[in-house]
């Protein structure tokens, strides 16, 4: 099976093409055809899990490599497809997700003008994510990277006769594009200084140590930057939220499982160039975003704006798992929220669709009109918060368990762990929000309400399906010692040799050195054995700490929400009025959107005026004044042609004419005339002689 | 009788003769003079056979000339016919078609 890997990117691609091309011809506009690609491609990708599975080998490593540019000879770019046990995950997620997408699409963007041209972007988006989760090499994850920005950008700006939306889909690329630029330029400086692209080349590479120190930090920075871009993380995060003007499938398809996953993936698949350095900027990096947004989700009135929101936040979860060595953690926690998220969103899409509003406040009771969407909305939300039993808890655990274990031998960046803590109790107390306002208490538009009704079958399928995959046995036997995710998803050694630290290091970047130096040691030659007990006692201990105050804060951040929302006991407005300024702070998401309208647009702006002025007043003058000059030298070169070199054809003309008409005088025709010339001339000669 | 009284005949019939054709505009008169040309140089050619060369070369150079003016005397005569057929005079200075 694994030998048609290559079929899960082209089936869509050709999807793409057709439906472009030929889908509105097509019986039922051609949704069958992407939807049958995608399909395929799912299968295909079971197929792979399954061996992968049945393997159930940590190394597993499928790598297939062919000549794709032959520049010369002396330099071959190389395309390769590259399989182990996270990517065959990736790929069932994307798939996955993506099958279901188009699945519900069908009944979603039913009646659409473009109902055709949006499945073959559907096509298109897919294609780019697996070829993005295939690639074996920087190179070829750019090119998809790119891709996967572009289809986006299709996608969200769908329905463009709207503005919102157009300038959603705008606001997405080019947000994008300023990450895009530092992953560029991080892959850029690994190839300037190692000379490869392919991953296994430049890790061997940084083995060898022929990039190291402060430039590679920079490099993995870099690199990271795409993911702070796709992934939508601080400060590159505001075009998430407003990516949400989208149809509703695709805030599900890039917000659950595929785009935002990406820089996550990306950072995974990347893992071992990481630096201590860079690690610690990854880390604080998810930190900020998972705490920022989630304060602005718990003022966001809009249902899909407080799903989008929360997106960030789960993404900075995950960041923040990889940034302080959680890489299992926060891998799986983004194969479980591809799950739950997508659910949530399609949930959302359900209710948006039944009552035809997203403001959460004209909503409420709708649990007796849609019961199915309702229970897998519901079962989706306590995977998200954390709840036991459920997928979220299982990652989210591993991801505050790392962080914890951190702070346990880092005890200056204790915060990552407290933060993130509360920052759990917060994503349960809003999610817990969203859901008593939407389907509990009294309707609040009677209106809205009546029209309300249970969404198709094509529509709730879906839900259902992800909704028991947001269960948590199916990651990890209740009470067994490791789920199989943990077992086929170890944490790669790291390349960066810490033997030998360039520059003298601070305290922080000592001891986490002096981890990565432990890391190492414990894949190559175990430790002394008073450290490692002491080590497995450590790890011990933060995972029961975590977990024991992750269901806490969980239950806590429920408990609030029932409290405030159902029974009534708080009332939110006062508290609003008490907290004013704090609460029109969040309502405004922290006033970025006014920053960077500040700053960066205006700034661009200016330059672009500056510039535009520049081009016309000394760019232009120079070629006028370049085009004057020419006119003048043409004038007199004129003139020159004028006067000297037609004067002198002119005066030969001339000459010819006067000295004809002054020598046809001597030709009288009289006969004496010539007679007398004759004569005085034989006279002259005869004079001539004689003297 | 010698050579130089003989070249001075020439001469002076030479002089006559251009004088004739510088003064007259009657064409025919014109060639009259021309005729007395013609003979002044037939004379030069007769006295320097005689007294200078010995031969009889120049006596027979002296009968060509004169055939030959016959023969020019005919084809003149027949230009002034046309000339007055044409113009209705002979005038030498009237007929200056050749001016350029």
């Amino acid at each position: 099976m694994i030998r048609y890997a290559h079929l899960i990117p082209l089936l869509p691609l050709a999807a793409f093409f057709i439906n472009i091309a030929v889908g509105r011809r097509l019986p039922r506009k051609g949704d069958w055809v992407s939807l049958g690609a995608i399909a395929l491609g799912l299968a295909i990708s079971i197929g792979i899990f399954y061996e992968v599975f049945r393997a159930y080998d940590p190394n597993f490593k499928y790598h297939v490599v062919f000549p794709w540019l032959d520049l010369g000879g002396r330099f071959v770019v190389q395309g390769g497809i590259l399989i182990d046990n996270i990517t065959a995950v990736m790929l069932l997620v994307v798939t996955g997700v993506s099958t279901f997408v188009h699945l519900y699409s069908i009944g979603y963007m039913h009646g659409d003008p473009r109902y055709s041209r949006f499945f073959a972007y559907l096509s298109i988006f897919s294609f780019s994510m697996l070829g993005l989760v295939l690639s074996d090499s920087f190179f070829f994850m750019y090119i998809f990277w790119e891709l996967v920005g572009l289809s986006s950008y299709l996608l969200i700006g769908f329905w463009f006769e709207k503005k919102s939306a157009s300038d959603a889909g705008k606001k997405a690329f080019i947000v994008n594009r300023v990450g895009d630029f530092g992953f560029l330029l991080g892959f850029l400086l690994l190839f300037a200084t190692t000379g490869a692209l392919g991953f296994d080349e430049v890790f061997q590479a940084i083995r060898e140590g022929r990039i190291e120190g402060t430039l590679l930090t920079l490099a993995g920075i870099g690199i990271f930057c795409g993911a702070i871009g796709k992934s939508a993380q601080f400060p590159l995060h505001v075009w998430l939220p407003d990516a949400m003007e989208g149809p509703t499938p695709v805030s599900a398809l890039i917000h659950a499982a595929t785009m935002v996953a990406a820089g996550v993936y990306l950072v995974g698949r990347v893992y071992p160039i990481f630096t201590p350095d860079a690690f610690l900027f990854i880390a604080y990096v998810g930190l900020i975003t998972l705490f920022i947004t989630a304060t602005i989700a718990l003022t966001a009135r809009d249902i899909k704006k407080v799903l989008a929101y929360s997106t960030c936040s789960q993404l900075g979860f995950m960041i923040l798992g990889l940034g302080v060595g959680g890489y299992t953690a926060g891998l799986a926690h983004l194969m479980t929220h591809a799950a739950f998220k997508a659910c949530l969103f399609l949930g959302s899409g359900s209710v948006i669709h039944a009552v035809h509003s997203q403001d959460i406040f004209e909503m409420g009771g709708l649990w007796k009109k849609m019961k199915i969407t309702a229970a897998t909305f519901i079962i989706a939300t306590m995977a998200i918060a954390g709840i036991p039993g459920f997928s979220g808890f299982y990652s989210k655990d591993m991801i505050l368990a790392a962080a914890l274990e951190f702070g346990m031998r880092n005890p200056q960046h204790m915060i990552l762990f407290a933060v993130t803590l509360l920052t759990a109790g917060m994503t349960a107390f809003y999610m817990s929000r969203l859901v008593i306002l939407t389907f509990f208490g009294k309707p609040r538009d009677p209106h809205k309400f009546d029209h309300a009704h249970e969404s198709p079958a094509n529509m709730w399928v879906p839900l259902v399906v992800l909704a028991v995959l947001s269960l948590g046995f199916w990651y990890k036997v209740p009470f067994a010692e490791k789920g199989w995710f943990e077992v086929l998803v170890p944490k790669p050694a790291s390349a960066v040799s810490v033997a030998a630290p360039v520059h003298p290091a601070p305290a922080a970047h000592a001891e986490s050195s002096s981890e990565a130096a432990r890391e190492t040691e414990e894949a190559g030659h175990p430790a002394p054995s008073h450290a490692a007990e002491h080590d497995e006692h450590l790890v011990h201990r933060a995972h029961s700490i975590a977990m024991y105050s992750s269901v806490g804060v969980a239950g806590t951040g429920i408990l609030l929400a029932l409290v405030v929302y159902l029974f009534g006991w708080i009332n939110p407005e006062r508290v609003a009025s008490a907290l004013r300024p704090l609460h029109t702070f969040l309502v405004n998401k922290w006033y970025f959107d006014e920053l960077y309208e500040a700053t960066a647009v205006n700034g661009t702006k200016a330059l672009s005026r500056a510039l535009g002025w520049f081009d016309l007043h000394v760019v232009d003058g120079l070629v006028n004044l370049c085009a004057q000059l020419g006119v003048w030298v043409s004038f007199l070169v004129g003139k020159f042609d004028d006067a000297v070199v037609d004067g002198a054809v002119n005066g030969v003309a001339t000459a010819t004419i006067e000295s004809g008409s002054f020598f046809r005088r001597f030709q009288t025709g009289k006969l004496y005339h010539y007679v007398y010339v004759l004569a005085g001339g034989v006279l002259i000669i005869f004079l001539l002689k004689v003297f | 009788m010698g050579l130089d009284k003989l070249l001075v005949i020439s001469a002076a019939l030479f002089c006559c003769g251009l004088y004739t054709i510088l003064t007259r505009r009657n064409a025919v008169a014109v060639l009259m003079g021309v005729e007395l040309i013609l003979n002044s140089a037939n004379i030069n050619f007769v006295a320097f056979s005689h007294y200078v060369s010995r031969l009889i070369g120049g006596q027979i150079f002296a009968v060509f000339v004169i055939v030959l003016a016959a023969a020019e005397a005919a084809v003149a005569l027949a230009i002034f016919l046309r000339l007055y057929a044409t113009t209705g005079s002979v005038e030498v200075d009237m007929a200056d078609h050749l001016q350029g």
